[in-house]
């Protein structure tokens, strides 16, 4: 099955490794017998509803988010109806930020997000960075852990009756207060944790193909093979110790 | 470390032990190549000079002042100073020459984002009195703009076709014009995104160069030589380092030599007798093999020295990952570093130090075949493994972070094959 992806803005969105999370996704896909066809989705460049499976965002600094944010509202509502009609979504750091309904400044600015995700971020004193740990259940009874890495100045708050991505075991999450990291609507994840977030997690990147081929298909998710992980396991198991060592310290 | 002591008790004295300096203080400062541009200097200006300089790569505050502390009857101060040092050294030291190098992506949970370093720097050299000469790398659009409307300015660059890639490395960082916000279209890209910058939207481009580099060869690992132009006359250039970020590294040395009014000879004489400073390129003889060590820090500076490897024979490699403080908590750069030209070529490949299995990951992923990749996070034992994976009359190289390298140099020097050398915390 080929599984369509559009990467939203790779050459402005990438200050923490994205890649790493598309090399992750395009290898597993390969793995369990299907082929990931990433497009680059740019400035100016339209996006058709149904086209794409899942979509890709990565996080950038300031001054490159502050280049797209205009850009990425226009495609907004293209954007909303994909995830509707059930496409799958991973939006990292920045790209997170700028998926929710927008970012306030110190200086009170506010700079407008795509509103796929039911929150708000303002910037706060002190960037939060550091090791993080989550627990999530993405499926009923399917508990899983993420280990990542955080380092954002934006404080995000859910609105009420949103549902995080996770709960945070060790690290600071969304806003460093309500213990909840991420939000989570439909097959759409937002998250701050890079790292990058699917090499050590590669649970999650089943998670995310096998809801892609979901919209490919229009049938349920499949159940993917297990693949052998050992070196991924370690990976998790040291990084999640850093996260109890030393996450969420100031 | 008296330094930190005296730093602790009484900052200000930093500020009068540099007024003492008769011919005054120069300032480096830079992602990559701090160390050994300031050491070439230094090479240079040493003939002439009673130097404070802070060779042991110490580059806050507090080993500028033990620099000035251990520095009896020093002439001139010259000093690598970091990245977010920068500012405070300025107010202290009084520089008469301030050297920016470059401005790349590095440790982001150290230093934050590039915008705020450049921040930083701006105010700084905004509060520089006007006649403080700035010697700056025009091949960087940031580091250039540093240089707006000032008087005294010697910029720097590279002029050689043969040596561009063809496009922006996926490491880039200032790929987006200053001034307007379009993407640069570069004439020639060297590393990362230095190069001959222009943009077509508002016409921001490059500044013209007073030392430009030319007429590079490289000679793969062992050494490299160029022609300098320069106001003062032409330099030829003979290094015994490898790569074109030490072409850079050297340019910056001799351009910061000639503002301090250094002589074409006297540098062209220095920079030849230049061996590598510290950890940052050492061959190392062990047995009937040799030990190629390399320091790595952050995808910049990592691709560049990739890029040297790629024109040798098929390695054995060691490449050692620790995540400390001084490494950088945030591993997610090595993601950003184009392993993937050299993998191919690469015989075996050991991963090591405390992210090893992280390093694994990066390195499969890269498309390193599984029976090539042994983990093997003690350090000890992989760099034994690589040893052993190295034929005789051979070389290992190994690509170390910052404090793997110290560890597995202090492992050498457990061993009795290289000498002890104090290096302070970068």
């Amino acid at each position: 099955m080929r599984i369509r992806v559009a990467h939203l803005y790779p050459d402005y969105l990438n200050i923490y490794a994205d890649r790493g999370n598309i090399a992750v996704l395009g290898r597993r896909a390969a793995l369990h017998g299907h082929e990931l066809a990433v497009e680059s989705v740019g400035l100016g460049d339209g996006v058709r509803p149904g086209v794409h499976d899942l979509f890709y965002v990565g996080g950038g600094q300031d001054r490159e988010q502050a280049l797209i944010a205009p850009d990425l509202v226009l495609k907004s509502a293209s954007i909303a109806e994909a995830i509707d009609g059930g496409a799958a979504l991973l939006a990292v750091c920045g790209g997170y930020q700028l998926l929710g309904r927008g970012y306030r400044g110190r200086d009170g600015s506010v700079m407008p997000g795509a509103g796929i995700f039911p929150l708000e971020t303002s910037a706060g004193s002190g960037r939060m960075i550091g090791d993080v740990l989550l627990e999530c259940e993405l499926e009923p009874g399917d508990r899983r852990t993420l280990a990542g890495f955080e380092n954002h100045a934006g404080r995000t708050r859910l609105d009420p009756g949103a549902v995080p991505l996770g709960r945070v075991l060790h690290g600071f999450g969304n806003d460093g207060e309500t213990g909840f990291e991420g939000c989570r609507v439909g097959r759409a994840l937002g998250t701050y944790l890079h790292g990058p977030l699917l090499p050590r997690n590669p649970w999650l990147a089943d998670w995310l193909l096998a809801q892609a081929l979901a919209h490919a298909t229009g049938g349920p998710p499949p159940a993917l093979e297990e693949i052998p992980d050992d070196l991924a396991r370690e990976a998790h198991r040291v990084a999640a110790g850093r996260a109890r060592a030393r996450g969420g310290r100031r | 470390m008296p330094g930190k002591l005296l730093w602790k008790l009484d900052p200000e004295a930093v500020d009068a032990l540099a007024a003492r300096l008769a011919r005054g203080v120069a300032l480096h400062s830079a992602t990559n190549g701090k160390t050994t541009t300031a050491a070439m200097a230094a090479h240079v200006l040493g003939k002439r000079e009673r130097l404070a300089w802070n060779r042991a790569g110490a580059n806050l505050l507090s080993g500028i002042a033990s620099a000035l502390l251990t520095a009896d009857g020093a002439t001139m101060g010259l000093f690598e100073v970091d990245e977010a040092a920068l500012p405070e050294a300025i107010t202290r030291t009084r520089p008469s020459v301030v050297s920016v190098g470059n401005l790349f992506r590095d440790q982001l949970d150290r230093y934050g984002e590039l915008e705020l370093v450049a921040e930083r720097w701006r105010e700084a050299v905004r509060a520089l009195p006007g006649e403080t000469s700035l010697v700056l790398n025009a091949d960087d659009p940031v580091v250039a703009d540093l240089g707006e409307g000032r008087a005294s300015v010697l910029r720097y660059g590279i002029d050689d076709r043969r040596h561009a890639h063809q496009s922006l490395q996926h490491a880039a960082d200032s790929k987006y014009c200053l001034r307007c916000g379009a993407p640069y279209v570069y004439a020639a890209a060297y590393v990362g995104h230095l190069g001959d910058y222009r943009c077509d939207a508002c016409g921001h481009a490059r500044p013209s160069l007073d030392v430009t580099a030319r007429e590079i060869e490289l000679a793969g690992l062992r050494s490299s030589r160029f022609l300098l132009h320069t106001p003062a006359g032409e330099i030829p250039v003979e290094l015994a380092l490898p790569g074109l970020y030490n072409v850079y590294n050297a340019t910056a040395a001799a351009s910061l030599c000639l503002a301090l009014g250094a002589a074409p000879a006297e540098i062209a004489a220095g920079l030849a007798g230049f061996h590598a400073a510290f950890g940052r390129f050492e061959r190392i003889p062990v047995g009937s093999k040799t030990i190629v060590m390399l320091l790595v820090k952050n995808p910049a500076g990592a691709n560049e020295v990739l890029r040297t490897l790629e024109t040798g024979v098929p390695n054995t490699l060691v490449i050692a990952l620790n995540d400390a403080i001084a490494d950088g908590q945030d591993v997610s750069w090595i993601w950003d570093v184009d392993f993937e030209p050299l993998l191919p070529r690469a015989r075996q490949v050991v991963a090591s130090g405390d992210r090893a299995a992280e390093l694994g990951l990066r390195l499969l992923y890269g498309g390193l075949p599984p029976d090539r990749l042994e983990v093997v996070a003690d350090l000890e034992s992989a760099l034994d493994r690589g040893l052993a994976l190295t034929e005789a009359g051979d070389s290992l190289v190994v690509l170390p972070t910052y404090t793997a390298m110290l560890a597995l140099r202090g492992i050498l020097t457990s061993r009795g094959i290289v000498e002890h050398y104090w290096e302070g915390a970068p």
